[in-house]
């Protein structure tokens, strides 16, 4: 008897000692998972390919271009390539005349290019504009908003987005003249 | 299942190295503790079995015993510290300098580092520190932590609260301190008993066995320890949320409004007014200090308007409703609805206006024929001075430099160095004349400029740099610093002491003691208590092994 309940107390012991550890290796899983889970998603508040484009809307400042103001959700079905630049920017001036070689083909087949210029002046934009003949629309952010929105660190840097509003590709740094082209060419409207 | 039955009765889990009950040590698990021809017997964890070191059945089981080891843990610090130092080795890609010709990644690694550039990228070094692997390495310390904790805490505590008094002889003789006292009287024993009742120490009895033990509470100060360390890994995992920790930067200028970032255009700034000021050198005090040492601040302050924002889309003109207007001073934060604005950074003089005068190039008293003002912060593209004079701003740039085409370029957005390209047209000529003017420079288009500008007056203003945080971390930083310093506390300032003595039968008298630390206070208490009595002091049994060497 005494022997039986000798087995009886230690079985119970060990299923004690199973759960107890059980739950102990379940519960510092879960917080690592969340840990390494949770990380991940931090990185994930700059936008990458695949994420919905934010939406915005930011007066049109070039003179060589008649909208008053762009909305980008307005561009549905059209894709956009969101380009953040300023004028004091060498490499932002530098891919400016392969975006306005590009522009007339690519906006008949359905492109649209934005140039939000992160400058703090009207002036130096316009001066910048006639400098280079732009015509796409120039878009003015003067409080950094859709920069922060967009978590766009050094520029230039560059949204591909696809006609269906979700982003197909982001370049930090220059484009070349191909590279450009490539990437317009992946956002074609069908 | 096996277990080991000791001399005395006591069944004792396998893997014990010292008998629960009476200490005697258990012959086969000697090595365990590397007891194996010493004399003194090796008291960690009072020589319970860790279970771990002894089953490994289940799955769980087995996991539990990989990180129950010690070594197991030490080496995952090492690796931990391996990798950290690889990710030192070229720069993180968040530190990827503003000014590379490509910031890609992909580009910028095997351009500038070469071969091992490009192997460091294709690894994923460049995103070494939250990488997977890497929270994966520090998340396993802090597994094996809670778990070497526990599988060492839980038989400790067990052996410790159910002490048997009756110890074998080879137990008392092996500690380290020990004496046998051929002949000692009841009366002599009480003198004792109620002694170490004066020093505080709990007696308990058996069988003419007694063990007085006091200071147990030290023990525990190890593992309230780790659970401080535990809190602290795990306010490090939380800061690595959105949630609990954001860190930005912005610069406002005087009399502008940005929108703070971070905050999805929730709450915008506004800066009024930045304020520097310095120690008063006529001051008595600083006089001395400050004509060695030139210029000290005294103040760094902005004064500011909070904004919430309203507006149905990002980039609209939001709707602006102040939330608070205050002034931040250097170490003197804004907090706002669990926001916190901080003075950080500051930029003297930047120029906000400029007035320009125009006189003729030949008249050297520079008799003014009409002046114009331009606005740096939203700068007119045409000047009408209304006497026949227009003037067009050609060019402005902000902050001028020569570039390396040696063409005239703005190193940056902001006004710190305004240049400017002037056409003015006058009634006398058909053509405008061409002028550059910046500060310090004055330079004619064609060499035959009529008119000449200069510049009569400007403005300023300064710009402040805000940090701009939340931290709701820092909390479980605290309770776990405290609690970690509770359990250093714990096991520094007290001691576990232990004194085992056995009267035997004929009248001997045995006396055995262990401490975790401080055997000086020990054999105190053991000296104060024996006073007056026939008791021999217990001798040093290490020292007398390291004498005999």
């Amino acid at each position: 008897m005494s022997l039986e309940n000798k087995k009886e107390s230690k079985k119970t012991k060990k299923r004690n000692r199973l759960i107890f550890r059980s739950i102990i290796l379940v519960v510092l899983i879960g917080a690592t998972i969340f840990a390494i889970v949770s990380n991940s998603k931090a990185d994930n508040s700059i936008y990458r390919a695949g994420d919905t484009a934010p939406d915005f809307q930011l007066k049109q400042v070039s003179h060589n271009n008649n909208l008053e103001s762009v909305q980008l959700s307005d561009l549905k079905g059209k894709g956009v390539m969101l380009n953040f630049w300023g004028t004091w920017c060498k490499p932002c001036e530098a891919e400016m005349p392969y975006m306005e070689t590009l522009y007339p083909e690519y906006h008949d087949k359905g492109i649209e290019i934005l140039a939000v210029s992160l400058d703090n002046t009207e002036l130096v934009i316009n001066r910048f504009i006639d400098k280079h003949d732009l015509t796409f629309p120039v878009l003015h952010d003067t409080t950094g908003e859709i920069r922060d929105l967009y978590k766009v660190g050094p520029i230039p840097s560059t949204f591909f987005i696809g006609p269906d509003g979700k982003i197909k590709e982001v370049v930090n740094g220059a484009l070349t003249l191909e590279k450009l082209e490539r990437s317009l060419q992946n956002i074609l409207p069908e | 299942m096996k277990q080991i039955k000791c001399d005395c009765g006591h069944v004792n889990p396998l893997g014990t190295v010292l008998c629960e009950s009476c200490g005697k040590p258990i012959e086969e698990n000697q090595h365990i503790d590397g007891n194996e021809g010493k004399k003194l017997l090796n008291m960690r964890y009072d020589g319970t079995a860790r279970r771990s070191k002894t089953y490994t059945k289940s799955v769980v089981d087995r996991i539990w015993s990989f990180f129950s080891s010690v070594k197991v843990g030490v080496w995952l610090i090492v690796l931990a510290l391996i990798a950290s130092m690889i990710g030192t080795i070229f720069p993180q890609e968040m530190y990827i300098p503003a000014n590379t010709p490509n910031r890609d990644p992909a580009v910028f690694y095997e351009s500038q580092y070469g071969v091992l550039g490009l192997i460091y990228y294709q690894l994923g070094l460049h995103n070494l520190y939250s990488s997977w692997w890497y929270l994966l390495l520090i998340a396993l310390i802090g597994v094996s932590l809670v778990i070497c904790s526990l599988d060492r805490f839980v038989p400790l505590f067990r052996a410790l609260r159910h002490q048997n008094p009756k110890k074998h002889q080879s137990f008392l003789s092996r500690q380290r301190l020990y004496s046998e006292t051929e002949s000692a009287t009841d009366e002599e024993l009480e003198t004792v008993k109620k002694q170490l009742k004066k020093r505080r120490y709990n007696i308990k009895e058996k069988d003419g066995y007694l063990l007085a033990e006091k200071g147990r509470f030290s023990r525990w100060g190890p593992y309230v320890n780790h659970i401080g360390l535990i809190i602290i890994l795990i306010a490090a995992i939380l800061r690595s949320t959105p949630l609990f920790f954001m860190n930005e930067y912005v610069w406002v200028r005087e009399g502008e409004t940005e929108v703070l970032p971070g905050t999805n255009g929730e709450y915008y700034v506004e800066n009024k007014d930045f304020i520097f000021e310095t120690h008063d050198e006529n001051d008595e005090r600083f006089k001395d200090a400050l004509s060695k040492e030139g210029m000290v601040a005294s103040n760094y302050q902005t004064d500011v308007v909070v904004y919430k924002a309203n507006r149905s889309i990002p980039g609209e003109e939001p709707e602006l409703e102040p939330v608070v207007e205050d002034s931040i001073q250097m170490n003197k934060p804004l907090s706002f609805d669990g926001y916190d604005l901080i003075q950080s950074g500051y930029q003297l003089n930047e120029f906000s206006s400029m007035t320009f005068k125009i006189h003729e190039t030949s008249d050297a008293d520079e008799k003014s024929l009409g002046s114009f003002t331009v606005d740096l912060r939203n700068p007119q593209p045409e000047f009408d001075l209304g006497n026949g004079f227009k003037v067009v701003l050609d060019q402005f740039y902000p902050d001028y430099y020569l570039d390396d085409n040696g063409i005239p370029a703005s190193e940056t957005n902001f006004p710190r160095n305004p240049a400017f390209v002037f056409s003015v047209y006058s009634e006398d000529s058909e053509k405008p004349e061409v002028s550059f003017v910046g500060i310090g420079r004055n330079i004619d288009g064609t060499g035959e400029n009529k008119y000449k500008l200069g510049i009569e007056d400007f403005e300023m203003h300064d710009v402040s740099g805000l940090t701009f945080k939340y931290d709701r971390s820092l909390p479980f930083f605290g309770i776990g610093a405290v609690i970690f310093m509770i359990g250093v506390i714990q096991g520094m300032y007290w001691q576990h002491r232990r004194i085992w003595i056995h009267k035997r039968k004929d009248g001997s008298l045995v006396m055995a003691a262990h401490t975790n630390k401080n055997w000086f206070g020990l054999k105190k208490d053991i000296e104060t208590v024996t006073e007056n009595t026939n008791i021999k002091m217990v001798e040093d049994q290490q020292e007398l092994g390291e004498k005999d060497n």
